[in-house]
């Protein structure tokens, strides 16, 4: 920097007319080159912003219509010849007409709705299915069996609708498509139009989006993200209890107490190298190790999150590393100097000084972890599992369950359109949950890290 | 420190569940296999969940063959108890199962699935496909004067004229799937037997495995692209390509009616009837494979297995029927052979 401003000292005097305040060309050309550099920088930033708004944008476009549910409100009548043949109001016996027993009701029902309001159509009153999704009949039988005292009444359900109408009230649907589409007909888009108008379909939030399990291919409208976020959640306790305590270890152990040789140097190396190593391979030996020679159940969130703590340690390990290695020396020596132990100088100063970066480590490794979708292929937790709730803490980790990532994207490779709205939704509700962890990561660095 | 506390009871609570583990016994059925039967068996599953006082069966996807080969690892419950196929099992496979124990199996078809050819709406309709069409377009080779000669048409228009003028994109399914099976045997075979194509080879002293293999071998210069991923990855690559003609299961396009137009093939349209009176050409069976030693061992099996096959899920006018499957005329005997636990190789 400072030789191009100076004047050359081995003779050559400045040509004539120059002076030190005017910029000769050689300095222009420099600063040029400066100014360059800086439109280069902004640009990439730019384009990096722009990216994110893109993404960002195109998520929330196509995934916020998930969040919304239409709903029909139906007075439907339970006739006790169907759902009681035998008459007694017993649960038990009533079980024994199925949901295809219910399916007619439900139609009658929305027929009688249709009729009440006066609506002319042309639909066939035993077409009236495609308006309503198939979940209706599930709901009014689950709500037939645990109050046996309803049935020979009628009662109001609010029941979902089914996809073609929810994605007509969304706009996803549209007369012309629909036209070509064998599933509903435009004679019950006019039905949906008239009963909005009275206020019998409604949309409205869709609190079964965000704690609801996963539907089949045929109801859509159904699926939820709450039992998959459950699986993910147990996950993660398994990742955080095995890998944080293991990470830190290992970490005190060669940051503090090692002897600096070869055997610690290869483990240092191959720590680093499994950091880089693709999270598909962890799944292949999770599959090898734990399900096919240790025998733990497939599908169960216990081996999906003991593979994705194979994952974070190295993560985990190099980020308390370099915790432990900010502390200054002058703690431990002051320490040691006033008589402790290294153990003591270790857990009662540079354990509690390092805790800040050890937990924004843990945090961003538990990000990852809960954003991983490969290894859980290869274990069997992708496909039509988060069906059911865990029935307590041990039937959390081992009963199937997919994860929230996992269960994106089985929803965006299924048939249905319907779906594809879901995949959108469920990852804002995971971009929720990584957002949240950086933020809390985030703050603890700023709270506790002290700089010297 | 509280975090050491925490750490120390999560892992206590781990160790508790790793040892309960080997002692719970599962109670629930476990599925793999085919991701065409996917939809089928989550819509029986979840109507199982519903209708019994059994847990939902699980069912996972990832192809035919890598349900087959989890299915023929061995026999215990850390194993799957049904694999689906949209393959009938092949000896091999027969015998790694025998081999790893898992001698008695029961075979059980549950309908059938047409496999339909569909391009973007905004495109050129396809209305004059044949088998003999489809194998000149995407054979890597033809026989001409008695030489194996590249693969020269570039246009639909080149290998029939009634077909549109543009260029030959195909999107097809690629080799881990069932359906490509089906679509070089029904397809492709039948058009190299077709346009004689099969014959020529066999006089230009090519023997039997050879021929076949010849007219089964797809091009690799572009005009045709392999599909490893799932029917929305076509989909996606349809959507992006006017001109593009992709392979989809009935179901798919049924639910994607307003983005895709069908194309014909052998001037019919696939319909659920079409393909269940055998007009439409290009159809298959889809089955799943029971383990006999799982049956009243996994609770629920057969009853998962029994209400799969019954009329009123399987059946016409059955929730599967109306997400696409073709009925399965002879239901009746799948029925009595589930009932029987007829395992492959006895009985009929």
């Amino acid at each position: 920097m400072t030789d191009a401003t100076q004047i050359p000292s081995s003779g050559a005097a400045r040509p004539a007319g120059k002076s030190i305040i005017t910029t000769d060309d050689r300095t222009k050309k420099r600063n040029a080159a400066e100014k360059r550099f800086r439109m280069y920088g902004i640009a990439a930033i730019l384009a990096g912003i722009a990216c994110l708004v893109v993404l960002l944008g195109s998520i929330l476009m196509n995934g916020a219509s998930a969040f919304q549910q239409t709903f029909i409100q139906v007075p439907v009548y339970l006739n006790p010849e169907a759902v009681d043949p035998n008459g007694n109001r017993d649960p038990e016996e009533m079980g024994s007409a199925t949901t295809f027993t219910y399916k007619p009701i439900v139609v009658d029902a929305m027929a009688a709705l249709v009729e009440e309001r006066g609506i002319e159509t042309e639909i066939d009153p035993g077409d009236m299915d495609a308006l309503f999704s198939a979940a209706a009949v599930a709901q009014v039988r689950d709500r037939v069996l645990a109050n046996p005292e309803l049935v020979g009444e009628t009662v109001t359900f609010n029941i979902l609708a089914s996809s073609r109408v929810d994605g007509y009230l969304k706009e996803r649907v549209s007369r012309d498509s629909v036209a070509r589409d064998s599933n509903i007909d435009a004679g019950h888009l006019d039905i949906v139009d008239e009963l909005r108008a009275e206020g019998d379909v409604v949309k409205r939030f869709n609190w079964d989006f965000i704690f609801g399990a996963d539907a089949s291919e045929s109801r859509p409208e159904q699926a939820g993200m709450g039992v998959a976020m459950l699986g993910s959640f147990f996950m993660m306790l398994v990742v955080l209890g095995l890998s944080l305590p293991i990470g830190v270890a290992a970490s005190i152990y060669l940051e503090e107490f090692a002897p600096q040789n070869r055997l610690t140097d290869i483990i240092e190396v191959n720590i680093s190298n499994l950091a880089a190593v693709p999270s598909i391979v962890f799944g292949i030996l999770g599959l090898a190790v734990f399900i096919q020679f240790m025998e733990f159940p497939q599908s169960a969130p216990l081996v999906g999150g003991l593979v994705l703590t194979l994952m974070t340690l190295p993560t985990i390990i190099i980020s308390t590393r370099a915790a432990l290695k900010s502390v200054p020396p002058s703690i431990r020596d002051a320490a040691l100097g006033v008589g402790a132990s290294k153990m003591q100088s270790v857990f009662h100063h540079v354990l509690p000084l390092a805790m800040p970066g050890i937990l924004t480590g843990t945090i961003i490794g538990l990000a990852q972890a809960l954003g991983e979708t490969a290894p859980l292929l290869l274990i069997g937790m992708v496909g039509y599992i988060a069906t059911n709730y865990p029935d307590g803490v041990a039937s959390g980790f081992l009963d199937p369950n997919s994860a929230m990532p996992a269960q994106i994207y089985e929803w965006a490779k299924r048939a249905d359109p319907a779906y594809y709205e879901r995949a959108w939704g469920g990852i804002i509700i995971l971009l929720v949950f990584l957002f949240a962890m950086n933020a809390i990561a985030i703050l603890l660095r700023r709270k506790f890290e002290r700089r010297w | 420190m509280s975090a050491t506390k925490l750490t120390i009871a999560s892992t206590a609570i781990l160790a508790a569940a790793a040892t309960g583990a080997i002692a719970q016994s599962r109670d629930n059925v476990q599925i793999a296999g085919s991701s065409t039967v996917l939809p089928y068996a989550s819509i029986v599953a979840e109507a199982f969940g519903e209708n019994f006082d059994y847990p939902t069966p699980v069912v996972e996807s990832g192809g035919s063959s890598a349900g087959l080969k989890r299915f023929c690892e061995g026999v215990g419950e850390n194993t799957i108890d049904i694999a689906n196929a949209s393959r009938a099992i092949r000896a091999g496979e027969v015998e790694t199962c025998a081999a790893n124990g898992v001698e008695e199996i029961i075979e059980v078809r549950i309908g059938y699935d047409g496999i339909v050819f569909a391009s973007q709406i905004d495109g050129p309709a396809f209305n004059a496909f044949e088998p003999a069409d489809w194998f000149q377009a995407l054979a890597a080779e033809l026989p001409q004067d008695g030489a194996m000669v590249a693969n020269p048409n570039t246009q639909w228009s080149d290998v029939n004229g009634d077909l549109p003028a543009v260029d030959i994109a195909a999107f097809i399914p690629g080799t881990k799937h069932g359906t490509r099976e089906v679509f070089e045997e029904k397809v492709l075979l039948q058009g190299c037997e077709d346009t004689g194509a099969m014959q020529a080879m066999m006089d230009m002293g090519m023997d039997e495995d050879a021929t076949e293999a010849a007219c089964m071998a797809v091009r690799t210069d572009g005009a045709s692209v392999d599909i490893d991923g799932d029917y929305t990855e076509t989909l996606a690559r349809i959507s992006s390509n006017p001109e593009g003609v992709g392979v989809f299961g009935l179901a798919f396009y049924e639910n994607n009616t307003d983005t895709l137009k069908v194309a014909t093939m052998s001037g019919v349209e696939p319909t659920v009837d079409t393909i269940s009176t055998g007009e439409y050409p290009v159809s298959r069976p889809l089955f799943f494979y029971i383990k006999k030693a799982h049956i009243g061992v996994i609770p629920g099996l057969k009853e998962y297995a029994s209400f799969f096959v019954s009329n009123e899920v399987a059946g016409n006018g059955g929730p599967l029927a109306d997400y696409g499957l073709v009925p399965d005329p002879e239901l009746a005997e799948t029925q009595a052979k589930i009932e029987n636990e007829t395992t492959m190789g006895t009985g009929s």
